[in-house]
Parts: structure tokens; C-alpha cells; sequence
């Protein structure tokens, strides 16, 4: 199944160099029962006195100016509370406000979430009703008449960076290598990094490959529709309850775009049923809360699937050229990319990320990326686990593939060659610190799997590498020490895949307690301090961090209370081995000292608020085995592979989890997944029947093989393990389906018919 | 949802009398897969909704020497779960057992896929091969229309206004028979047929030769077909690779696909002659069983 | 506007009796009317299998049933699963084989696993995924699902064994 790798070099122990007690172990998750047994409340379950219910319209037409809007016959209709467009929300001005994984321009934002006097693609939001149930807000959404002048539209990056292309933004100059252009265009920026001297470098090589590559637009296809349900009091203040990856930037996003102060804001985070990214900037928010403050009641509004997918930010289609050379010796000499993403109606696709990492497994000494940053009319991109670098590794790794069948050597092999270590610079520029891209490489030349021939017609084995940054960014967290022995522990980190326990977990390792004794809570903006977003890798490595601290401000209270207990000096009392130890043998276990708080004194309250800087990279070394059927292009998936530098599991059934589910995303997006448009721009498979995301039936078991390399910038060594995982996939299964047919696919997905064309066009040289 | 009423009746003649009196505004429901949904995206906007599952008729099931009487409303989990159909109209079972998953089979009904008459439903090339007959209720009393006769577009049918489904009668499966439907889809389930072809083979004493063939292709023309030519082209040849593959080639020939966000023509087309193969292959295997 | 329906039902085996328009689907009177939000929804059309229930014993995307169709009929809901005194040897087997990330596909997926080991007390691994082909997962891959149904299937005749 999955097994654990250590790097027995470095320290993977607690301070006083005993093994861990808790970290590596398998308890329950805290939230567990209440989520088999259906208890667990995410944001559509909210109910509320008085409740209304809002429906947002949508733009039919990919690009249109929005002539007059007429809501009359809605808001006459029985039973509609309240109907808003644009000129209800405030006006932000042209700011660009970060919010964790990104950046956004807060214009854009407000526009995005009801279009001022353009839609720029078919689900755009224009208005919202809220009336006494879900079914008469429809009835009046019907009755809403908006008059569009249509536009011609464009929907391929390729085809919107042409001179003649239809402009989305007459405003939009492009930020040309820093200098702003006079002239409108869809291309929102062009950038370059560049490292040494590429011409000299390919004048070196002994072969050199370039490949185009396209990509499709892929939806991080959460199960959970998007909600958000809001009350806007009559003293000002907003609650919002939501579904959201990030409390406090929804509350900093919904204060800007309602137009309060954020201390207006509450946010009180519900469970939520998936993100991958694209529940961090908002879009119902401050919708609910517009409408509550018109109705003076609650109102929730839900998206529709059809919604989810037309309306939200599904991650980029893209166009990847990619250049690289290397030696006889198999030592790369020079790589280039020249890339154009995707951005949707409004600037601001990942291609930052995705230059920044398409060739960040390898030690480049000459190289240039060429980053576009390009809008079409399509739903405004949002971050999509490891955004901007899956597109970039599909084409980097296959034509790493393809040099090393020229060169005759072994993929693994040439990757441990040019593999980044550290001190390695990023053609970008950062130098890495201690990382484990060897060490992925090495976990799986050792398995059994690698080991093992593939036989069989049509059958073959493909590899892949990836990297992701991790985030820091700032968490904080509280704990309380109760007098049983417990600790409550609030964190802000909203808990999309069980975080919350490997948090409690680090604060009950710190104690040296049992996971069982902390009890987690996930707090709202008003209960917890400032924390930001679940993404970018970073719940497990900063809250865990705060709880860290905030378990080492509890152990300082400890020695205080001891010491002023058995009045000696503090500095003759220690915390160690779960407890409180003093001279002449005195000895309070947690539980025993706890039991003495409130008899002796003030309660304990242990406080952590970080900004950690030590952040490592995530590396991920794949591979996989796959079946062809060469009459019908269908890849089935055989066997796969996923080994990954973890730093430290924290929770390993967790850390399985996150390698297994970002691979079966990058599966879906390598052979099935795609937004498929008809000339209208209209997406035509907005359902999970044609937007085929893997079911159980497509998949076989995926080994998640666990390697720790612990970071040194964390006090357990943890990495962030969410995002990476879904880098190699798409790359691999193509590197697998070259093996086993003979052909190269350079586009994605590589869906049947696409991979039968290739087939049948080889047949036919 | 736009709104509408709903009627159970309990027998065909109020059945009728219902859908005549609400004249065209009213749908009939059985598994309800098809047309809640259509209900909510606005396909179909009926005023009333006319649950037909309390008529005693659309819940026949029967095999016997006659052959199989299946009702319209039967849901598909009883009858790939009955061992009698699996054995004799084993096409019949294969195409249930995948339409949509577990949750869809338990509701969904072999008359409704064939009444919302979807190009590429992947139990009417079943039907067309097993020779089944759909028996119709309406104003002006019953009639019977085979299978391969019953659609007539991408959505539409042969019923009148009024009329509705009532029951599919299948011919009893002679000795040395043998019948299969498989679709291609991109996923391994949960998809609409790329393409879907049945075949229902009888072979001779000897099980060497081929006494008829019915074979039929879905999702490759705007309604299910059925490829009389390949059918009657098998009839007295030796089984082998090449009057297989020339009953597949056959079958191509009248396949009439578009491309769409399932599949490419370029695909449809060659993975028409492909599955055929493979079908009959499959149908000729359980024949010599 | 259709006029409300009284349907009587038997829901975790109480009696309940509510009252829906007949546009509401089974999952919307669940949620709304009955309080019962275990069932999600997630697509509305039958593709993901979050709102599954048992209605008479056979799983069902609740969201393509219509309230009304449920006169005389017998629900189970997730909420219905657990013993008094604990939890259903699937639930235990979710949690200690880590089958679930964000949570929300599982109750739909607890539903189609309690009728699968009904139906096949001993699955293989290929049995149980291609039962649960009408769940969807975003987050677990489903390696941990199927592990944790098996799981249970081998605890379960295990007990029944003894």
C-alpha cells in the first residue's frame, strides 16, 4: 500500500531526541463521527430564522455589452424580496488586494461577481433575487429581461493574442517586460526569466527537442457546489457563513466589496466539501449580503452545477512551447518555454507559477521562459492545486521524455543527472534549500513496481516529476488548558481535508499529550486571530507551527505554575516527557498540573500568531503503467506510483490521502477532463455526466509512497503535501501511452479519440 | 423547478383519460432520470406529471415459453438481477446493468430509455436486437410497433398524442442463441454511449454457422439503427473472422455520427466496426455455451 | 402554483408524514422540510451520488426522485445509519481507514456501500468499485473508499462468524 521513507541524515525527532509519540501515528480525525454520520454542517445545511433564498441570472453570451436591464416584472412577482445588480455593490477603484494564493484587482473582483457593463463570458453573473424559496427566485429570475449587444467572442489563447482579435478590455495595456504598451490587447503581460546564455547552450547539446503543447480548460471539480448565507443587522454588522478556504480573506473580500470596515465582517467558516483552490476569492458572499441588507432578513444563496462550471474560476487552457538540450552525457545544457495561459475574462491566470516551475525539478545552466498572461472569454481562472504548474510539467516532462529515448537513458537515471539539490538555482532566481527531488527519484527506483518488468502488447510504463512551492503566510492559534488534562485548541485554518487533527496533533506532540486529549476547533474571524488561506501547502507547516507555539507558551505557563506551586525558582523546573518536572524529584504530569490550574491561579491560555519563513519546496517523482486498447484509444490505468518528499507525515494516512486524490485529479485531467465550447462560447458539457471527472471504476489502487526529507525551516520537518501531487500525472500517462503505442500526445486530455487519431495517423505513414 | 402537478393513476384507461384530458401538457413519468431533469433545465415543460408506476401493467415481468413480457416501468435492477433474462436476453441484461450506475437502475426503466428516445440509449440497440416489440396505449386503443420503427429523431418517437408505453413483448430466444450489448465510452462508467452496438446470433446444430444475426448501433446517427444489411448478410455463413469483419464493415457503412462533446466521426465510425466485431464475437461465445 | 401534497412515509423507521409541492424532489424535502441534510447535493441530476438514500432498501439519487413518489415508501438516510450506542461497521471503517478528506460525498457513498454489502456480503475490489461507480470523490482517489469497504466486509462476516 503506502510505506514511509526516512532520510536518516537528519534529525526527524522531537527536541530532546526521543522518537515522536504522536506525529507518524494514525488517530481518528477529531471531526470524523460527525461527518459518517451526516451531522457535520457544511454551507448549503445553514438554516436560519427568516430565511430568503437568492439566485444569481447569468450572462447567455461569452462577450456582450449589457445595454439596459429591466427587473421590473421580478420584483412585482409574489414573494421576491429583493433584486441587485451592479451599481448595489461599492466601488473598490482599481486595487489590487492579495488573497493568499494569488492576487486580484479588486474592479475586476466586484465586476466578476455582477458584471458592471460588459460580460465577458457565457455564466457571468448580471443580477440576483431573493424571494421566499429557491423555486420563486427562479420564477422571477425568468421574468428578468437584460438587453445585450452581443460581441464577437474569443475563446482560444492562441487565436486572442492575434493583432485582429476581438478586445475584451479597451483598457487593458500590456505590461510588456515592465514597460506598459500604448495600445489595448488581450495580452495582459508578457515577462521573462532568464538565466545564462541559451543560443551558446543549444550549440552545445548533442540533441535538442521542441515541442508545442496545448492544454484545455479543467475545472478543480469539487463536489460541494459553491454557498454563502448572510445576515446584515440592523447595528451594520455582517455574519456571512460560507464554504470558503479562507474566513479572513472572505471577510477582508466582502468588507472592500459591500463597502464596510472589516471589523463589520464576521465570517463563521461552515465545513466545506472541497476547494482545490477555487473557493478562496468570492463570489456569492457579498451577494447574500447585499440582499440581506435590501430584505433585512438572511439570505442564502447556492450555485447550481451548471453554475460551478460556468460561473467560477476553472484553471487555465494554455499553449506551451518548450526547447531543451542536452549532452551526450545526458547533462542538460539549455532549456526554453515560451508560454501563453489562459486568464478568462479578467487578467490574472497562474502563468507567474507555472514559469516559475516548469523547470524547477532541473539544474539549468542556461535558460528563458517566456511568460503571456492572456484573457478570452472564459470564466475568470482561480487557483487549481499547484495552479499553473500542471500545464507547464505535461510539456516539460514529455520532452524530457523524449531526450532521454534519444540519449538511451534511463528517465530516472537522467533525472538524478540534472536533479535540483540544495543550492541549485531556479532559473527564476531563488536558490532552493534542503529539498528531496533526489530522494523521490531514488524512492521509486527502489520499488518493487520500477522493479518489475511491464509485458504485455500495448502495454507501457511512463515517469514524471514535479515541483510546488510551498506557502508560509501567516496562522494563528490559541489553546486552552482545561482541567481534565484536555486542550482546546483554536486554529483558523478552515479544514478541507482533516487538517485540523494534524494540527492537534503537533500541539499534542509539543505537550507530549495524546491526540486524543486536544480538541480542535476551527474558528470564526472572531474568535481566532488573523489566519490565511487553506492553500498553497500551508495549513500542516504554518498552523501547524502556530499550534506549535502556542503549545510552547502553555509549557511556559506549566513551569511558571509548577514552580509557583512548589514555590522554588522557575529556573530549577523543567517541561519534559509530557509534564512538569522539579528539584528533589517533584513530578506533575499534564493531567495532574491541569487539575491544579484553577485551584492556584489564572487559567492557562497559550497563544501562537506566525509568519514562518522556512517554507521548502514539494517534489514528486511518478510513475505509472497503463494498457492501450490501439483499435479505440482507451488508457487504462494498470498500476501507479506516487512517491513524494513529505518533510515529515504528520498524519501518514493524510498525507496518503492528499498524494492519492491530487493524482486522481491529475488523472482526470490528463485523459478525460475538459471544458468543450461551441463557436458561441457556451460550454456544452457543464454536468458531471460530460465533464468526466475518474469515478472508482477508472482507477486502481495508487501507491503513495511517503519520503521525508524533513525541512529544517519547520520544528517537525513538515512540508506542505497537498498541491504537488497533481504536477506529474498528465505527463506521465502520456510518457506511458508513447511506451505502450507508439505515439506522442501533445495535447490534453488525452481522451480516446485523440489518442485513436494518433494511432490511426501512424498507421497510416 | 417550473411548476407542475402530479397524477398517479392505476390503470391504463385512467391512464389514458388523464393524458387526454390535460391534451399534450402532460408528461408520463416511470424512473424519473430522464424527465426530472429535463423538467429542471426547461427541455420539457409539462403542466402535469403522470406517475404511471401504480399500473399493474407497466409492472409485468414475465418469462415463459412465449418469450419475456416486460413492463414500461420496470426499473432496470430487476431485471438484470433475474437469472431467467440474463440466460435468454442476455443483451437485455448487459445494457441495464450500465446504464448510469446502481442509483440510476434501481429507478430508471428499459421503457422509459426507450420513450425519451435518446440516439445513443444503451437499451433500444438491445431491444432492435432481440426483436422486441413495444406495445402502445392511447385514445384510440393499443398497437404494437417493433423496436427499430419506434424513434424517429434525437428525442422523439412514434407516439401519438395521448399515447404512452404499456409493455415490450420479446419473441422466445430459439436453441443455440446468443445475444450482447457493449458500449464504448471514455470512462469505464457513468457516460453516455460513443457508441453502443448490440447482436442477437442463432447458430446451426453444428454452432458453426450463423442460422441469423440482428445487429444495432446506437449513438451513431440520429437514432438508433438497426444495420439490416450486416444482419442479413451473416445469415447461413460460417462464423468466422471474415464474415465477421464483413458484417462489421457492414455495420459501419450505414452509421451516420456527428461529432459532438463525446466523441469525433472520425471515431464514432471506426470504433462502429471494432465493437461490432467484438459484439458478435461476444454473442457467438455465448451461443456455443 | 400546484397545491402541497400530505405524503406519509417511513423515514428511519418513524413514521413521518410532510407535506411538498410536487416540483420538490425527495433530496429538496429531506434537507428542507425535514431537516435532514445528510444528503448533499451536488449535481441535480444524478451523476455524483451525494444525495443517495435507500428508499425501499434499493439506493437512489434522491434528487431524481419527487417527493410525492414516496407515499408508502420507507427511507433510509445517512442519519439513520448508527446504532443507538455507537456507529455501523462501515462508518468505524470509514474513519479508521482514512476514507474520507472533505467529507461531503460520504454519507451518499456509507448509502451505496450499506446496500452493497447487503446485496454481496464478500466483494471483490472489483465488485465494490464498479457498485460505487455513482459516487463521486474529488478528494481521496478512492483508494481508502474501497479499502475501507473491504474493510468492513471482511469485519463484518468476521462477526457474523462467530
Amino acid at each position: 500500500m503506502a510505506t514511509v521513507e526516512k532520510d536518516s541524515s537528519s534529525l526527524r525527532k522531537s527536541g530532546n531526541g526521543k522518537p515522536y509519540q504522536v506525529i507518524g501515528t494514525r488517530p481518528i480525525r477529531h471531526d470524523g463521527v460527525d461527518k459518517v454520520t451526516g451531522r457535520a454542517k457544511y454551507g448549503a445545511d445553514v438554516t436560519l430564522t427568516g430565511l430568503l433564498h437568492g439566485v444569481v441570472l447569468r450572462s447567455p453570451h461569452a462577450h456582450a455589452r449589457i445595454k439596459s436591464i429591466d427587473v421590473s416584472r421580478a420584483a412585482a412577482l409574489a414573494g421576491v424580496r429583493a433584486v441587485i445588480t451592479h451599481k448595489d455593490l461599492c466601488e473598490p477603484g482599481d486595487r489590487i488586494v492579495e488573497l493568499g494564493e494569488g492576487a486580484v484587482n479588486l474592479r475586476h473582483l466586484s465586476n466578476n461577481i455582477l458584471a458592471a457593463d460588459k460580460v465577458f463570458y457565457r455564466g457571468h453573473a448580471v443580477v440576483a433575487v431573493a424571494a421566499d424559496s429557491v423555486h420563486l427566485a427562479e420564477e422571477a429570475a425568468a421574468l428578468i429581461k437584460v438587453d445585450y449587444e452581443i460581441l464577437p467572442a474569443v475563446l482560444d489563447v492562441e487565436a486572442a493574442m492575434q493583432p485582429d482579435a476581438p478586445l475584451l478590455h479597451d483598457d487593458l495595456l500590456t505590461d510588456e517586460l515592465g514597460k506598459t504598451a500604448l495600445k489595448p490587447s488581450n495580452i495582459a503581460k508578457h515577462f521573462r526569466f532568464e538565466k545564462g546564455d541559451t543560443a551558446q547552450g543549444f550549440a552545445q547539446a548533442k540533441v535538442v527537442v521542441e515541442r508545442e503543447f496545448r492544454t484545455a480548460t479543467v475545472h478543480q471539480g469539487y463536489i460541494e457546489p459553491h454557498n454563502a448565507t448572510a445576515l446584515w443587522s440592523a447595528d451594520g454588522h455582517i455574519t456571512v457563513w460560507t464554504s470558503t478556504q479562507g474566513s479572513f480573506t472572505v471577510r477582508h473580500q466582502v468588507a472592500e466589496l459591500v463597502g464596510v470596515p472589516i471589523s463589520h465582517v464576521k465570517v463563521i467558516p461552515m465545513e466545506i466539501g472541497g476547494g482545490f483552490g477555487g473557493k478562496i476569492r468570492v463570489y456569492l458572499e457579498p451577494v447574500a449580503a447585499m440582499l440581506s441588507k435590501r430584505t433585512g432578513q438572511p439570505v442564502k444563496v447556492l450555485m447550481s452545477r451548471a453554475d460551478v462550471f460556468e460561473g467560477t474560476g476553472p484553471t487555465p487552457g494554455s499553449y506551451i512551447r518548450v526547447k531543451m538540450g542536452a549532452g551526450a552525457d545526458g547533462k542538460i545544457t539549455a532549456a526554453e518555454a515560451w508560454m501563453a495561459y489562459e486568464a478568462g475574462g479578467y487578467p490574472g491566470s497562474p502563468i507567474g507559477a507555472g514559469a516559475m516551475c516548469i523547470f524547477a525539478c532541473y539544474d539549468i545552466p542556461n535558460g528563458k521562459i517566456d511568460g503571456y498572461d492572456v484573457v478570452v472569454n472564459k470564466p475568470q481562472t482561480s487557483a487549481y492545486r499547484a495552479p499553473g504548474a500542471t500545464n507547464a510539467a505535461f510539456a516539460l516532462e514529455t520532452v524530457v521524455d523524449e531526450i532521454c529515448e534519444r540519449l538511451k537513458i534511463d528517465p530516472l537515471e537522467f533525472r538524478l543527472k540534472n536533479a535540483v539539490r540544495e543550492g541549485s538555482r531556479r532559473i527564476d532566481g531563488p536558490v532552493y534549500p534542503r529539498i528531496g527531488m533526489v530522494e523521490t527519484v531514488e524512492a521509486v527506483q527502489r520499488t518493487e513496481h520500477w522493479k518489475t518488468p511491464l509485458t504485455g502488447k500495448h502495454r507501457g510504463r511512463g515517469v514524471a516529476s514535479g515541483f510546488w512551492f510551498n506557502c508560509g503566510l501567516k496562522s494563528s492559534a490559541s489553546a486552552t488548558v482545561n482541567a481534565d488534562g484536555t486542550v482546546s485548541l483554536v486554529e483558523g485554518s478552515t479544514d478541507i481535508g482533516g487538517s485540523r487533527t494534524g494540527i492537534a496533533m503537533q500541539l499534542a506532540e509539543t505537550l507530549g499529550i495524546a491526540a486524543t486529549d486536544v480538541v480542535p476547533t476551527v474558528g470564526d474571524t472572531d474568535s481566532v486571530g488573523y489566519t490565511d488561506v487553506t492553500g498553497g501547502s500551508r495549513v500542516t507547516f504554518a498552523t501547524g507551527y502556530a499550534a506549535y507555539e502556542a503549545a510552547l507558551d502553555i509549557q511556559r505557563q506549566m513551569v511558571d505554575r509548577a514552580a509557583r506551586i512548589w514555590e522554588v525558582d522557575m529556573s530549577k523546573v523543567a517541561y519534559q516527557d509530557g509534564g512538569v518536572s522539579g528539584p528533589g524529584g517533584k513530578r506533575f504530569s499534564f493531567k495532574e498540573l491541569a487539575d491544579q490550574v484553577n485551584k492556584t491561579g489564572e487559567p492557562i491560555v497559550g497563544r501562537g500568531a506566525v509568519d514562518p519563513q522556512g517554507c521548502g519546496g514539494a517534489f514528486a517523482t511518478h510513475v505509472v503503467d497503463v494498457e492501450v486498447d490501439p483499435e479505440t484509444g482507451k488508457v487504462d490505468i494498470l498500476r501507479y506510483t506516487a512517491a513524494q518528499d513529505v518533510g515529515t507525515a504528520i498524519h501518514p494516512s493524510y498525507v496518503e490521502g492528499q498524494i492519492q486524490g491530487g493524482t486522481a485529479q491529475g488523472i482526470g485531467w490528463g485523459l478525460n477532463e475538459e471544458y468543450y465550447y461551441d463557436a458561441q462560447g457556451t460550454m456544452r458539457n457543464s454536468t458531471f455526466l460530460d465533464y468526466r471527472i475518474p469515478t472508482c471504476l477508472d482507477l486502481p489502487m495508487i501507491d503513495a509512497l511517503i519520503v521525508e526529507v524533513p525541512n529544517p525551516g519547520h520544528p517537525y520537518g513538515v512540508r506542505g503535501v497537498g498541491e504537488v501531487p497533481i504536477v506529474p500525472p498528465p505527463a506521465a500517462l502520456a510518457n506511458a501511452i508513447y511506451r505502450a503505442v507508439g505515439v506522442r500526445m501533445h495535447q490534453l486530455p488525452m481522451s480516446p479519440p485523440r489518442v485513436l487519431h494518433e494511432i490511426l495517423r501512424k498507421a497510416a505513414k | 423547478m417550473r411548476d407542475f402537478d402530479y397524477e398517479a393513476p392505476t390503470s391504463v384507461a385512467e391512464a389514458v383519460r388523464v393524458l387526454a384530458e390535460h391534451n399534450g401538457s402532460a408528461r408520463p413519468l416511470a424512473g424519473g432520470t430522464d424527465l426530472i431533469d429535463q423538467i429542471r433545465t426547461g427541455r420539457h415543460q409539462p403542466q402535469v406529471v403522470v406517475d404511471l408506476k401504480k399500473i399493474p401493467e407497466l409492472s409485468v415481468f414475465e418469462l415463459s415459453a412465449k418469450g419475456l413480457r416486460l413492463g414500461a416501468a420496470v426499473p432496470c435492477y430487476r431485471i438484470y438481477g433475474d437469472a431467467g433474462v440474463v440466460q435468454a436476453y442476455a443483451a437485455l441484461a448487459d445494457s441495464t446493468r450500465i446504464i448510469g450506475g446502481i442509483q440510476i437502475q434501481s429507478r430508471a426503466s428499459v421503457g422509459g430509455n426507450l420513450c425519451n428516445s435518446g440516439p445513443a440509449a444503451d437499451s433500444t440497440p438491445s431491444l432492435i436486437a432481440l426483436g422486441a416489440v413495444a406495445v402502445i396505449a392511447g385514445p384510440r386503443g393499443q398497437r404494437e410497433v417493433a423496436a427499430e420503427d419506434f424513434c424517429t429523431g434525437p428525442g422523439k418517437n412514434i407516439l401519438g398524442p395521448g399515447e404512452f408505453l404499456v409493455e415490450l413483448k420479446f419473441p422466445p430466444r430459439p436453441p443455440r442463441s446468443g445475444s450482447h450489448y457493449r458500449r464504448f465510452i471514455p470512462r469505464n462508467e457513468m457516460d453516455i454511449a460513443v457508441v453502443g452496438v448490440a447482436a442477437a446470433v442463432v447458430l446451426d446444430e453444428k454452432k458453426e454457422k450463423f442460422v441469423s444475426a440482428r445487429i444495432a448501433l446506437g449513438a451513431v446517427g440520429p437514432t438508433p439503427l438497426f444495420a439490416r444489411d450486416a444482419s442479413q448478410l451473416l445469415a447461413g455463413q460460417s462464423v468466422t473472422d471474415d464474415t465477421i469483419g464483413r458484417a462489421a464493415a457492414a455495420a459501419q457503412a450505414i452509421a451516420r455520427p456527428i461529432d459532438d462533446m463525446r466523441g469525433t466521426k472520425e471515431f464514432r465510425l471506426h470504433v462502429t466496426s471494432v465493437l461490432t466485431r467484438r459484439v458478435l464475437e461476444e454473442a457467438v461465445q455465448r451461443a456455443r455455451q | 402554483m400546484a397545491k402541497r401534497r400530505i405524503v406519509s412515509t417511513t423515514i428511519n423507521g418513524r413514521s413521518v408524514e410532510f407535506l411538498c409541492q410536487p416540483r420538490q424532489t425527495l433530496l429538496e424535502v429531506l434537507r428542507d422540510t425535514l431537516g435532514l441534510t445528510g444528503a448533499k447535493e451536488g449535481c441535480a441530476n444524478g451523476n455524483c451520488g451525494a444525495c443517495t438514500v435507500l428508499l425501499d432498501g434499493r439506493p437512489v439519487d434522491s434528487c431524481l426522485v419527487l417527493g410525492v413518489e414516496v407515499e408508502g415508501a420507507s427511507l433510509q438516510t445517512i442519519e439513520g445509519v448508527a446504532p443507538v450506542d455507537g456507529l455501523d461497521s462501515i462508518q468505524q471503517a470509514f474513519l479508521e481507514n482514512a476514507a474520507l478528506q472533505c467529507g461531503i460525498c460520504t454519507p451518499g457513498f456509507i448509502m451505496s456501500c450499506k446496500s452493497l454489502l447487503t446485496e454481496n456480503p464478500q466483494p471483490t475490489e472489483h465488485d465494490v468499485r464498479f457498485y460505487l461507480a455513482g459516487n463521486l470523490c474529488r478528494c481521496t482517489g478512492y483508494d481508502k473508499i474501497v479499502r475501507a469497504v473491504l474493510d468492513a466486509a471482511q469485519k463484518r462476516c468476521a462477526t457474523a462468524a462467530r
